[in-house]
């Protein structure tokens, strides 16, 4: 193969990472930019969103579709029920101060770990995909999978933007973000904002991780390479910023594509961790964001 | 008994207690107390930057992993004997605290956890890169007759616990000198109120610093010690769970007490260690654990004892 259709085949690799990318982010964001949380748990949201989908597609009888598409709706509503009793447990009785918070993530992601490993076993074990066709390029053939889960990401995030901006639920998880005494002041429940907005965000990681579990196979140590590539482009993006987000999940998404198929993942793996602790120490407000972290 | 002999009467208790133990522990047990002693040297120097300056870093693997490397692969690449090596390894977890400090000093809470973690997984990733000379995951043993330190082999058992127990006991006793000294004080001011301290004419930027480099020193010391001692160097040792466990050491035993590292490495390692008869899940002691000690006991053991009953601990 030439070296024009190489790249093509690396940008679209890129956009499939990209798209997964940007849905466990934006759940990453979200939980920062409305709780102030930083949640070194969501990887592991991820891995559970993916450890559930391999369990659902045991249980689900019939054509792989519909056990696809049960997982689909079951795992990030289950994924997003243990954020919620996280919350409501452990960090709101912490007040969400902040070191504590991440303390206890931190422990809340060893709890998940080894319950995955207790359930699910050290496996690596593959879902089927819901349909299986390739589009014929003239150089290549690809996947029609991975286009799908690009469009679907795409349908995701344009419905949490207009939920966000939109939506009366929107209009009070913004009054939160914005000041929570005077929301709690307007007989706003803010504790009920904050268990939904950690749900919500513990279930777009699910959903990403449903995605792309029939291209990568299901595993209980699968939270960590999220987590960081969350982390990099929720701060390259600017916490907070939903658009930020999305660009820097195309720009990292992309350039990893690129990098990887080029020279070595590893290589572009310490590119970018470097980049995002230069970024946050130069400009700690993101490229796109208004607020410092 | 004024307060000074009464602290160091204490501190000196606990080492002579420890120095017993290589008489009195079963083989078995010298090993583990060994390995706790040089793993709460490491706890040690992260107390100094997190308990006493108030830096909470994620990313104290790095400097674990400088000390650890640094001897490592000079000792199994260029043949040095293991006093320099070891020598090494300290003024390469300094140095590589520096490095970091300089950077990620100009950031403070959240963004200083999030940018030591991304210096430490960089790291991480650069010793898995250069597998040819790391051997990555697997690791390096290195070989018995590398192991000696004056005259003595390091792989067995009562040398390796007195080179544990000098160790642990020369950082012991630099640290306790340290926090009751000025410059200690002026630590603890930076961690209660920088502002004020800042007023007051100290340069928080450079004291914070400074902090830093002796907490990389001790990481540096404990992470070379460890692969001399133990004659294992691998990539695992330098992974993001080597930055959460001196924390959860740390605040076990009583962030910014003197002995609280020792007792946090200590009843941690034990905790696993009986933990392990009938669990496998290791992890989740660790897990639960942090998550009870944030939510009800944030001072830790001795920081719990020192609020109740003992107001003159260090």
């Amino acid at each position: 193969m030439s070296f024009g259709p190489f790249l093509l085949l690396a940008l679209m690799e890129g956009m499939v990472t990209s798209a997964v990318l940007a849905l466990a982010a934006v759940g990453l964001s979200l939980v920062f930019g409305i709780m102030r949380v930083v949640n070194v748990a969501h990887g592991e949201f991820f891995m559970l969103g993916a450890v559930s989908a391999w369990f659902v597609s045991q249980w689900v009888p019939g054509p792989p579709a519909v056990a696809f598409a049960a997982a689909l709706i079951l795992c990030p509503l289950f994924v997003g029920a243990i954020a919620a009793l996280a919350d409501m447990v452990v960090l709101k009785r912490l007040n969400y101060e902040p070191e504590a918070t991440i303390v206890a993530t931190i422990g809340l992601l060893y709890i998940l770990q080894q319950a995955a490993l207790s359930f699910y076993g050290p496996d690596a074990r593959p879902v089927p995909a819901p349909f299986n066709f390739r589009v014929q390029l003239p150089w290549f053939g690809y996947s029609g999978y991975k286009i799908a889960v690009v469009a679907a990401s795409a349908l995701v995030l344009l419905g949490v933007w207009r939920l966000l901006a939109k939506s009366r639920v929107g209009l009070i998880m913004r009054a939160t973000q914005y000041d929570r005494e005077t929301a709690r002041a307007f007989g706003i429940n803010v504790d009920r904002v904050y268990a939904g907005v950690f749900a919500l965000g513990g279930g777009l990681a699910a959903l990403a991780a449903v995605l792309i579990v029939p291209i990568q196979q299901a595993h209980y140590l699968m939270g960590t390479d999220p987590l960081l590539l969350s982390f990099i482009v929720v701060i390259i993006g600017g916490l907070g910023s939903l658009r930020g987000t999305v660009i820097a999940a195309l720009l990292i998404g992309l350039s990893d594509g690129v990098i990887s198929t080029f020279f070595a993942p590893t290589l572009a793996k310490i590119v970018a961790t470097l980049l995002v602790a230069l970024v946050l120490v130069f400009r700690p407000q993101g490229l796109f964001g208004r607020r410092a972290l | 008994m004024t307060l000074s002999t009464r602290i160091w009467a204490l501190h000196l208790a606990v080492l002579a207690a420890l120095l017993a133990g290589s008489v009195l522990l079963p083989a078995y047990h010298q090993t583990n107390v060994a390995k706790v002693m040089v793993l709460a040297t490491y706890a040690m120097g992260y107390n100094i930057a997190f308990g006493y300056t108030g830096l909470l870093s994620l990313g104290h693997a790095l400097f674990f992993g400088a000390g650890l490397y640094g001897a490592g692969l000079l000792v199994q690449h260029a043949g040095l004997p293991a006093g320099p090596a070891l020598l090494a390894g300290i003024l390469a977890g300094g140095a590589m605290a520096a490095a970091v400090g300089l950077l990620a000093l100009r950031t403070q809470g959240v963004a200083f956890m999030i940018v030591t973690l991304m210096f430490a997984q960089a790291g991480y990733l650069t010793i898995l890169y250069n597998t040819a000379w790391t051997r990555g995951e697997e690791g390096i043993v290195i070989a018995r007759e590398a192991r000696m330190l004056f005259g003595h082999d390091l792989s067995a058992d009562l040398p390796r616990y007195l080179a544990a127990f000098a160790l642990f006991a020369a950082g012991l006793v630099v640290k306790l000198w340290l926090v009751r000294s000025p410059t200690g004080r002026v630590m603890i001011a930076l961690r209660e109120n920088e502002e004020r301290s800042r007023m007051l004419g100290y340069d928080p930027y450079a004291r914070k610093l400074a902090a830093l480099v002796v907490s990389g020193l001790y990481a540096g010391a404990a992470g070379a010690a460890y692969g001399l001692l133990f004659g294992y160097v691998g990539a695992s040792l330098a992974s993001t769970q080597y930055s959460i466990l001196p924390l959860l050491w740390v605040l076990l035993g009583g962030a910014g007490t003197v002995l609280g590292p020792l007792v946090g490495a200590l009843s941690m390692f034990y905790l696993i260690d009986y933990s392990s008869a009938f669990t496998t899940a290791s992890l989740l002691v660790v897990g639960v654990a942090l998550v009870l000690l944030v939510l009800f006991a944030p001072r830790g053991i001795l920081g719990t004892i020192r609020e109740r009953w003992l107001k003159w601990l260090p």
